[in-house]
């Protein structure tokens, strides 16, 4: 089953085309790397499926709501976890989590409850009142990932979620990932960094706007005869002509 | 949080008590040139009113001397003979001089002169039955048309020095700190005494700028004269902006941000501009704790002196003191900022 | 005479009543024209350990000096010398390309064209842009922009703090191959990232974890100190595999390593043994190889 579907979606601003022309669907729990450099067109592709901006051509349905039609739907069926910013640094963890928990329309039971078992599962019983400043960015991403799954999204954006931190950490996180997967929940993840590529199920790399590679890792790596996805994506990324300026 | 809660608190406080518009205990001279029944009755009314503080005895030189200094701000003079004349044309006239270099708080003084010598033919009426007038004349010094903008415009030149010396000086610092540029340019052989001078030298040629074009403005719209030497006034002027431009890098190396440079710039200079440079709110008349907070306030020196020097005319010997005190607060807060101005982050 | 040489620096913060120990006595040396990586995660003391190396702050204890120079005593000397490159973008935004170049040319007392041979390589890049404002660049630009800045006075040592965070994988290529050139004109290189694929880029590298250091060496020194056999696994169900791995008695460590997960064993493998066992959890498609450890292998095994 698909929840994401993409048929020849184009965004424009002028004559410029940020995102030109892009197809393709993300099956139920799937870890889908949405890669490309800087300019590629990314965030605007990810932006449209999130329901902030509209697009100019073509058409998407994602949790099986039409992008046009129901943007709203969209919303409340989806999650978004991004690096720069996802928690309130002078909330404490369970202000967080209650806070989200009312965005997106909990009982006040359903909080409590979700509230106790994800403090029980990231091991935070004992920080629950503490500000989210004070803790270290690993843990500030574990939970402002679980904080974006707090609703039981079908699925769950990730803008470059694991940067900066120290690798086991960065492996439990992915783990938390797979865990997510496991149950059923689409994770759509934009990386600048090409071993977090490595992890995910499916890879698209974006290049001047289209989708110009799209596969498992093994495949991609296999056809371009890389030994890793950085060198996939050098080979695919260094061609771009509009990119970097 | 306490900016947010205690604001409102102590800006009632402070506009409800302290800075009332109102005239109390103001210094008044009298010089009583005929000393006789009719004149001692309408001192004695003057006397009694709460408005005034009165300075007895005075002599004509004293008198010229006391307007300059501004220990006085209103003087009742009786003209030779006055029961004579009034005994024998029935009528008599009062001089009153105001300072009317705040011409709010002259026409207040004057009127509540006059109505008190109005009310006291009554108690003069006991020894002469025939109807009386008593005439009172005013005199308006150095501001014989009562403009209000003999008041504004040293006032107005204060707080736009301050505002583009002082907010200017320390945001652009500070600037420099949070965009990161700080931290190269430390790295850099530069010394700091450069960075700081650097820093200070467009904002003291834009005051300059500011300073010229508002003399400019007020000789030749707003027509209010220079009666001082214009070359002391200017150096005044630049003697203000250097202390401001010290007190905006003073608080440059206290603040992190740009929001808190700029908050404190409003709170710690603006509205202490505007309160106590007595400008808005004559400091005579504030509760002596105010009296006192007022001092450390710059501006109020330089209002002082500007109001002199332009206005009344007065030269060095007049304003030396308030002059010192300037130059003093520029020396203290230049060292404490270039000592306070750090070579390394932190 | 050593490049930087550190001798057990120790740094404390105070924030907010608590005290955080950010670097605990840290000692190394880089020696002349080494291009050296510090690497470690945020909040490792990475920039905390190159502002004490630049002058921009003091340690509690300990001892440093940058190009024969005390860091304390001779701050002035060493700022003339060193090229600093801070970790977030800290040029004057709203001047042009060519503007700031100059500017910080004339801050070290020197022309843009007395160096420009240095920087030409890297300037060619950014020239075309040279009368936009710096703030309008992109990521890969500023971080070139920077670079030029960092170099014009011609520096004897250069700190390039998280050059390449957030650069885009096509940029940060560059940027390497430019510190490689710089490497050649004989300027010593000091530069700190969060990457652990980029250690593979350095002569030597510092691993660095919450203020102290795991090791100093070179990356294939650093390779070769995990004696342990490594094994590579993968299957269909990569989630299920790394459940069921962590559960069985002789695992020692497992990891997810993109399409694998990088095991270690108590004792010697019995790869038939394993390969039963985890076919009869349900697994298909099992591949199983004896793999040479990563920095990352060897971080995570220094960590624990």
């Amino acid at each position: 089953m698909n929840v994401i579907e993409v048929e020849n979606l184009s965004k424009h601003f002028g004559k410029f085309k940020a995102v030109d022309d892009i197809s393709f669907n993300v099956s139920r729990g799937e870890i889908f790397g949405f890669l490309g450099a800087n300019g590629a067109g990314k965030t605007t592709a990810m932006r449209m499926l999130c329901g902030l901006s509209l697009p100019t051509l073509g058409e998407a349905r994602v949790a099986g709501f039409d992008l046009y039609k129901d943007a709203e739907q969209i919303k409340r069926n989806i999650g978004y976890m991004s690096q720069r910013f996802s928690l309130y640094d002078d909330l404490s963890i369970r202000e967080n989590i209650r806070f989200y928990g009312g965005i997106y329309g909990l009982t006040n039971k359903q909080i409590k409850a979700k509230t106790e078992s994800m403090l029980h599962h990231l091991n935070l019983e004992e920080e629950a009142n503490k500000m989210v400043k004070s803790l270290p960015l690993g843990w500030k991403q574990k939970l402002a990932f679980s904080v974006s799954l707090l609703h039981d999204p079908q699925i769950v954006f990730l803008d470059e979620p694991t940067g900066g931190v120290d690798p086991i950490t960065r492996r439990e996180f992915w783990t938390m990932i797979y865990e997510a997967s496991d149950k059923g929940t689409t994770v759509f993840v934009t990386t600048h960094y090409m071993d977090e590529a490595e992890y995910c199920s499916r890879v698209s790399i974006m290049v001047d706007g289209k989708i110009d590679a799209l596969g498992t890792p093994l495949e991609l790596k296999e056809k371009f005869d890389s030994p890793n996805m950085g060198d996939v994506f050098l080979k695919l990324a260094r061609k771009a002509k509009r990119g970097d300026n | 949080m306490f900016i947010l809660f205690g604001m409102p608190i102590v800006q009632i406080l402070i506009f409800g008590f302290a800075l009332t518009n109102e005239v109390k205990d103001s210094r008044i001279a009298i010089l009583d040139e005929s000393k006789d029944e009719a004149s001692e009755a309408i001192i004695h009314r003057l006397e009694s009113s709460l408005y005034f503080d009165i300075e007895k005895n005075i002599t004509q030189p004293q008198l010229v001397d006391a307007f300059r200094e501004g220990t006085i701000k209103l003087a009742v003079v009786f003209p030779q003979k006055f029961s004579e004349q009034l005994e024998h044309t029935n009528a008599a006239s009062i001089q009153l001089i105001a300072d009317a270099t705040d011409p709010n708080v002259a026409t207040t003084l004057v009127n509540y002169a006059s109505a008190i010598i109005y009310d006291s033919q009554n108690d003069l009426k006991g020894f002469k039955e025939l109807p009386f007038k008593i005439n009172t004349e005013m005199r308006m010094l150095y501001n014989p048309q009562m403009k209000g903008s003999y008041n504004f415009v040293p006032g107005v030149m204060a707080m736009v020095l301050m505002l583009v010396c002082a907010m200017m000086t320390s945001i652009s610092i500070v600037k420099e700190k949070e965009m990161g540029t700080m931290e190269i340019i430390l790295v850099s052989p530069i010394v700091p005494m450069r960075v700081i001078i650097a820093k200070m030298v467009p904002y003291f040629i834009l005051s300059a700028v500011n300073i010229a074009s508002i003399l400019l403005l007020s000789v030749f719209v707003l027509d209010v004269p220079i009666h001082g030497s214009l070359l002391f006034l200017i150096s005044e002027c630049l003697l203000f902006t250097l202390t401001v431009l010290a007190l905006g890098l003073f608080i440059s190396t206290i603040s992190g941000s740009q929001q808190v440079a700029m908050l404190i710039s409003l709170m710690g200079l603006f509205l202490p501009t505007i309160m106590f440079s007595g400008f808005m709110f004559p400091i005579e008349n504030m509760p002596v704790p105010l009296q006192v907070i007022s001092n450390v306030v710059p501006a109020k020196w330089f209002y002082y002196i500007v109001k002199n020097v332009m206005i009344k005319g007065l030269g060095f010997q007049f304003v030396w003191k308030e002059t010192l005190v300037l130059s003093g607060m520029m020396l203290f807060l230049m060292a404490v900022s270039i000592k306070k101005f750090k070579v390394r982050l932190e | 005479m050593k490049a930087v040489s550190a001798n057990s620096i120790k740094k404390i913060f105070n924030v907010e009543k608590s005290t955080v120990t950010a670097l605990q006595g840290l000692s190394f040396d880089v020696e002349q024209g080494e291009l050296f990586g510090v690497i470690g995660p945020d909040g490792a003391g990475k920039t905390t350990l190159f502002r004490i190396l630049t002058t921009l702050m003091l340690a509690q204890e300990g001892s440093a000096q940058v190009d024969g120079f005390d860091v304390v005593k001779d701050f002035k000397e060493i700022r003339k010398r060193i090229g600093y490159m801070p970790g977030r973008f800290s040029l004057y935004q709203d001047l042009t390309v060519e503007e700031n170049l100059s500017f910080f040319a004339t801050l070290f007392n020197t022309s843009i064209s007395a160096n420009y041979d240095l920087v030409k390589d890297i300037y060619e890049h950014i020239e075309p842009f040279k009368y936009r404002r710096a703030g309008a660049l992109s990521g890969g630009m500023k971080q070139k922009l920077a670079l030029c800045c960092a170099l014009i006075h011609r520096p004897t040592v250069l700190f390039l703090d998280e050059p390449t965070t957030g650069v885009d994988a096509v940029s940060r290529q560059e940027f390497w191959e430019l510190l490689k050139n710089l490497q050649k004109q004989g300027i010593t290189i000091l530069v700190s990232t969060p990457y652990m694929d980029e250690a593979s880029l350095c002569n030597r590298v510092a691993l660095l974890q919450e203020g102290k250091l795991l090791d100093i060496d070179s990356p294939e020194g650093i390779i070769k100190k995990f004696k342990k056999p490594l094994w590579a696994i993968r299957s269909t169900k990569m989630f299920r595999l790394l459940q069921d791995l962590k559960k069985m008695d002789n695992v020692e460590s497992c990891f997810p390593f993109g399409q694998e997960h990088h095991v270690t064993f108590k004792e010697v493998l019995n790869i038939s043994s394993l390969e039963k066992e985890l076919t009869a959890l349900g697994h298909r498609d099992l591949k199983m190889n004896q793999i040479q450890a990563t920095i990352e292998d060897s971080f995570m095994e220094l960590m624990k």
